[in-house]
């Protein structure tokens, strides 16, 4: 290869193309607006790279062929082994062998809990769907919590109790524990420190507060890197106290986003998309449809969705509050105008949420400081939003206690020698410590550290025990959801190692003895229960929610002494300087995923990048400094400096790099180790999102990137269709265009018939938000091997459905659409005609089956697909060998060998088994019985699926919208699969800029 | 002009070629051998207890059901716990040496491991249940069970085995009250019996052939 595509970025020519124009063009990444050589060449090649792949000879080739030939016969030769059966020797309650069954608990993310159904087959958890009765879920999911399932397996985790980095036991543990223990009784446990990450569990707040009333000098530290501190000062500043804040989004009609990025990672992530796309009124033209106005410094979930954003730096986000509140009359401080931002933008902003008083509604992002969110409960007092989209509780957490001071507090008192015993419960703190608190250093001069972790990582290694934790699904427990309400985790499987959970070790220090979690869990909720415990604990096992738990809603009142402008005083002073922020990374979140295959090939929402975090600059930083994707820069910020990878995004605020936490890391396991770069080594503890004063400097290096955002490539069509309400008003057909379905244009093969069911699917581009849940929910139902950053970077990875992001307008403020892209199954299907081998084939429901015991590769169908949706095991990508990953496969999909061609099935295992069900009763599968992977975990409900046949479908419904269109259906596929225009609502007052 | 091939040489080469000849068809057949589904057709396959049918279906008189339980609601038809053994096997037979391994699996927890006899490649996903459901007799793929002492394949289990009946099922369904009866035989003309079945159990003779109906 001569020139790698992502470098080639012309400038110049992306200037001229996208200049001042506004068109209604799509494009996919600035390579492709910059129409660079390489870029041609890149879509030319079905496989690109696939040339230099191999650079063999005739004769090595002939020498490779023999030699495979042989070892084929070879392997013909060996007998199918004996399979043997091995049944229960008393079967489990209720047990169908050979039935999966689901069990209700709860994964968390920063300590909040999304309540979930596990399906476990034969005892072992496969697959995590959401739970329709838990808050946080209402039946969907999100990209983490799919993955959770693999976390699970992971080969990597810790199996053993370690000491200095040998092999020892729990009892050794114990007596060396009891030891500790008696000198810590003595003296009131002075000296004593836990540090655990951001609790909600009802049981494991009880165990700590025991284990304080019995060791009273004893301290409790909480750290997470990615913490709500600024959501508890902000209301400590607004109301006096640290309270939760609970946001209605679907009750809200004009929604203003202070660099909050509410769809993709806030507590309630999952219900927010739910609730927002229900305001936007998915699937088709509603009353009244939300409008989102967005103020980002790096381009998340949220500002992608908005119908109106400004990029701007995070550090003048305070300012833009300050004017929306003054020109709503408050008495703040506020500039005259705000860098970056149009007056006249701010001033529509501000007449819509005006307008909407009662239903609008101001979102502060989590990384604002205090201030910001004091003014944004403030706004939202003005408008009257208060009670109606925006509500106040008790706080959610344990103890709402600032978590950076509390990490630095324990830092301090380690140096200080005051700490003789620390326990460590989860996180991975010497990794994901600020840079300055130098967490690590001190660890080794304690006299006695222990940590409990799931896997022997960067903190293990400083500490003298390492204890091997339970995986949430492997454990009793209980966390809390964003709203409060409680569910209890129960365990689906024992612990695959000799783990302990944080219950169990808690137990430990408190008495000495040892007691199972299920006692520990069932003893506190005898107590809350009360008399008729055992229904009411068989009850929230059952639904997954223990009911009346949810925090009531709290009357709050504004503090009068709230300050008029921030605690910087209006900013302005260093304004040419560079500012650099941190974000939790969309797959890694803060690093504890990183040893997850999945999230680490996921591609990234926005870059679409795989494997690394990058350096995210704006293209017009880029262009100043002249930066190309991929070189290496040194970031110097307060003092400290790292080396990374650029990467361009469009949208990004200028002079703004972002980088997203939790890589880097060096003990993560054989996945994560040695990808990307550690962020937190820029991270100052007193500023721990954004700060100014960064400095670039070109090192003159490379890095390559994997980035999925050419392969697939579908060229310069029509393939997106937006349209705004008001367009869409004037004419129904505005966003869909032309119906290419229904055009009659002849075919030579003769039409196939559907007697019984008909397949489809429609995918609402309007309510889709980009996410990726749906991959990733399709890689764990269809067991879809990953195949590693070199491979992606071939352009072979294996998602049956792609999320494909497209840009409109231009490269420095452009409108984001996403649109996932499975099979489309067409019933004149081009891969169908050109299978030698029949391994293409029609079935009479209207699915283009792939079977794969007669696929030979060649590769035929791939190469006809226009969608380009097919996918190519081009080695034995499935991992065969590791015992525990072949547990977490679903054992109703063939897992798939090398040289065979595969593709979405629309879940053809969960159609079988609703068509069986449904002859075994002699009738027809009811609408929504068949639920697809994609369409159960889609937050937002984008994606529907149902019987053409059946009358009263869904999807029959949805098909009969006008906003209803077939991709590339010019070419007469008759896609089954068909999606809905997106409409967008923006002001008709503001011109983009 | 002289001859290329001396008359020895050509008969060596003759000979020769006849050598790689049978030698490619011994290969040949030993492989057809190796691949042969294992065990054959009519050989009893070897178990930890030697179960008998013969004694508990055929003598005693058991239901398929009591110890195959998941068969009408699952893919797979079960084999019994330890547990469902003991239910007998508490008060009878408790000391005979054959029934030794069951009660030591009891006894200390560890499963009985049976060798499967009917076992299809990785690929088929067949269910017992709709195939229960739809009248097709256990005997009918599994054989006289009640007749074997120990259990052995009666059917080749090849796709083109399958095929036979997913193409005209009247030939082998049967009444759902006989589905277990291993020695029900049709009264009269099967076809005539069966294409009523097939009409009252709405069994979609259209699509049985699809690929997606037993390969995913």
């Amino acid at each position: 290869m001569t020139e790698d595509p992502h470098t080639a970025v012309d400038s110049e020519a992306i200037r001229l193309r996208l200049g001042d124009t506004h068109g209604a063009t799509m494009w996919r990444s600035l390579d492709e607006i910059g129409e660079t050589s390489a870029f041609g060449d890149y879509l030319t090649q079905q496989f690109p790279r696939f040339a230099n792949q191999f650079q063999v000879d005739r004769r090595e080739f002939l020498k490779l062929m023999s030699a495979s030939l042989a070892l084929a016969g070879l392997g013909a030769c060996t007998r199918e082994p004996q399979e043997k059966i091995l049944p229960y020797v008393k079967a489990p309650q209720g047990a169908v062998a050979g039935e999966p069954r689901f069990f209700a608990t709860a994964t968390t993310l920063g300590g909040f809990a999304m309540g979930v159904l596990v399906e476990s087959n034969m005892g072992r958890p496969t697959k995590v769907e959401g739970n329709p009765m838990h808050p946080a879920s209402l039946g969907s999911t999100d990209t983490l919590t799919q993955a959770s399932v693999l976390g699970l397996w992971d080969p990597d985790r810790s199996q053993v109790v370690t000491r200095k980095g040998q092999i020892s036991t729990w009892e050794n543990f114990s007596s060396a524990l009891g030891r500790q223990l008696i000198g810590l009784a003595r003296k009131q446990g002075e000296g004593l420190r836990i540090l655990t990450e951001t609790v909600t569990s009802p049981t494991l707040a009880a165990q700590l507060q025991a284990l304080l009333a019995r060791y009273p000098k004893a301290q409790w530290h909480q750290y997470d890197p990615i913490n709500r501190d600024n959501v508890y000062d902000g209301t400590r500043m607004a109301f006096g106290e640290a309270l939760d804040v609970r946001y209605r989004l679907d009750k809200a009609r004009t929604i203003l986003s202070l660099d909050a990025d509410f769809l993709g990672a806030g507590n309630a992530r999952v219900r927010a998309a739910r609730d927002f796309a229900q305001g936007r009124g998915a699937g088709g033209r509603a009353a009244m449809p939300n409008r989102l106005y967005a103020v980002a410094s790096s381009p998340s979930l949220t500002s992608a969705f908005a119908d109106h954003c400004v990029a701007l730096r995070a550090g003048d986000v305070e300012n833009a509050a300050l004017r929306i509140a003054k020109l709503l009359d408050l008495p703040v401080v506020a500039p005259d105008a705000v860098v970056g931002v149009a007056e006249d933008w701010l001033a529509a902003c501000v007449r819509d949420l005006q307008a909407s008083r009662g239903a609008s509604l101001v979102v502060a992002g989590e990384a604002q400081p205090p201030f910001v969110h004091a003014l944004a409960h403030r706004i939202n007092h003005a408008l009257g939003n208060v009670g109606v989209t925006v509500t106040y509780s008790e706080p959610v957490v344990a103890d709402p206690a600032n978590q950076g001071e509390s990490l630095r507090a324990l830092v301090r008192d380690i140096a200080a020698h005051a700490v003789d015993t620390l326990i460590v419960i989860g996180g991975n703190p010497v990794y994901c410590a600020p840079a300055d608190v130098r967490f690590g250093d001190g660890l080794l001069g304690v006299p006695l550290t222990v940590r409990l972790g799931l896997y022997e990582d960067e903190t293990s290694a400083r500490c003298q025990w390492h204890l091997p934790a339970t995986h949430a699904l492997e454990a009793w427990s209980d966390a809390r959801a964003y709203d409060g309400t409680v569910t209890l985790m129960q365990p689906l499987i024992a612990p695959l190692y000799a783990g302990r959970s944080a219950h169990e070790l808690l137990a430990m220090l408190g008495g000495g003895t040892l007691r199972s979690g299920y006692d520990i869990m069932r003893d506190y909720w005898q107590e809350k229960l009360g008399a008729d415990f055992e229904r009411g604990w068989s009850t929230a096992l059952r639904e997954g929610v223990v009911t009346g738990t949810a925090l009531p809603e709290k009357t709050v009142t504004t503090r009068g002494d709230l300050p008029a402008h921030g605690p910087a005083g209006p900013a302005g002073a260093d304004d040419s300087s560079l500012e650099l922020i941190f974000t939790p990374d969309p797959s890694v979140w803060d690093g504890s995923f990183a040893n997850n295959a999945w999230l680490q090939e996921l591609p990234r929402p926005l870059t679409k990048l795989t494997w690394d975090n990058a350096a995210l600059v704006a293209p017009a930083l880029a262009k100043r400094l002249s930066l190309q994707n991929e070189d290496v820069v040194e970031l110097t910020c307060r003092g400290r400096t790292l080396a990374a990878p650029v990467w361009i995004v469009p949208g990004q605020a200028d002079g703004v790099v972002s980088v997203s936490l939790g890589y880097g890391r060096t003990r993560a396991g054989r996945v994560g180790n040695g990808h990307g770069f550690d962020a937190y080594a820029l991270r100052p503890s007193d500023a721990p999102w954004f700060s100014r004063g960064l400095q670039i400097r070109k090192t003159g290096k490379k890095y390559p990137l994997a980035t999925t955002q050419h392969h697939h490539a579908m060229d310069g069509r029509d393939l997106v269709r937006v349209a705004t309400v008001a367009e869409f008003d004037q004419n129904p057909q505005a966003a869909s265009g032309p119906r290419h379905a229904t055009i009659p244009i002849g075919t030579l093969y003769s039409p196939f018939k559907y007697d019984g069911y008909a397949w489809g699917m429609a995918i609402n581009l309007g309510a889709c938000i980009g996410c990726n849940a749906c991959t990733i929910a399709c890689q764990a139902e269809n067991n879809i091997p990953v195949v590693g950053k070199a491979e992606v970077a071939r352009g072979r990875e294996m998602h049956w459905i792609r999320v494909d992001r497209y840009y409109e307008g231009s490269a420095h403020a452009p409108r984001t659409h996403f649109q996932p892209v499975p099979c489309m199954q067409c019933e004149r299907a081009p891969c169908e005609v050109v299978c030698p081998t029949e391994a293409s084939v029609h079935d009479s429901e209207g699915l283009n089956v792939q079977v794969y015991n007669r696929c030979v590769g060649t590769r035929f169908c791939s190469n006809n697909c226009p969608y380009k949706v097919r996918r190519f095991n081009f080695f034995q990508y499935a991992d065969e060998n590791t015992e525990s990953l072949k547990a977490q496969r679903n054992p109703e999909v063939t897992v798939r060998m090398r040289g065979v061609m595969e593709k979405c099935s629309y879940c053809i295992q969960r159609i079988a088994n609703g068509r069986i069900e449904a002859d075994k009763a002699g009738r027809r599968i009811r609408d929504g019985e068949v639920v697809t992977a994609c369409q159960a975990v889609c937050p937002t409900q984008a994606i529907s699926f149902g019987d053409l046949n059946d009358p009263a479908s869904r999807v029959k419904a949805l098909k009969a919208s006008p906003l209803d269109y077939a991709l590339l259906g010019e070419l007469n596929t008759r896609p089954r699969t068909t999606y809905l225009a997106k409409l967008t609502n923006p002001n008709p007052d503001l011109k983009e800029s | 002009m002289a001859q290329v091939f001396q008359p020895r040489l050509i008969l060596s080469l003759k000979l020769g070629a006849l050598v790689v000849l049978t030698l490619s068809a011994v290969a040949v057949l030993a492989w057809r051998i190796s691949i042969a589904p294992h065990p054959a057709i009519g050989s009893p396959v070897e178990q930890v207890v030697p179960f008998s049918h013969v004694h508990h279906v055929g003598e005693v008189g058991l239901d398929c059901r009591y110890c195959h339980a998941s068969v009408e609601q699952s893919a797979f038809a079960g084999i019994p716990p330890t547990h469902t053994c003991m239910t007998c096997h508490s008060q009878l037979f408790t000391d005979a040496p054959m029934l030794a391994p069951v009660v030591k699996s009891f006894e200390s927890g560890a499963p009985l491991q049976w060798n499967r006899v009917h076992d299809l490649p990785d690929f088929v996903y067949f269910n017992h249940s709709i195939h229960i459901a739809k009248g097709v007799g256990c005997a009918t793929c599994h054989g006289p069970v009640n007749r074997m002492p120990l259990i052995w394949r009666t059917a080749s289990l090849e796709m083109q085995w399958c095929l036979e009946c997913h193409r005209a099922p009247e030939r082998h369904i049967r009444p759902l009250d006989k589905v277990f009866d291993l020695n029900w035989q049709p009264a009269g003309d099967q076809l005539a019996l069966g294409k009523r079945l097939v009409e009252a159990y709405r069994i979609h003779t259209a699509s049985l052939t699809d690929c997606s109906i037993c390969h995913r």
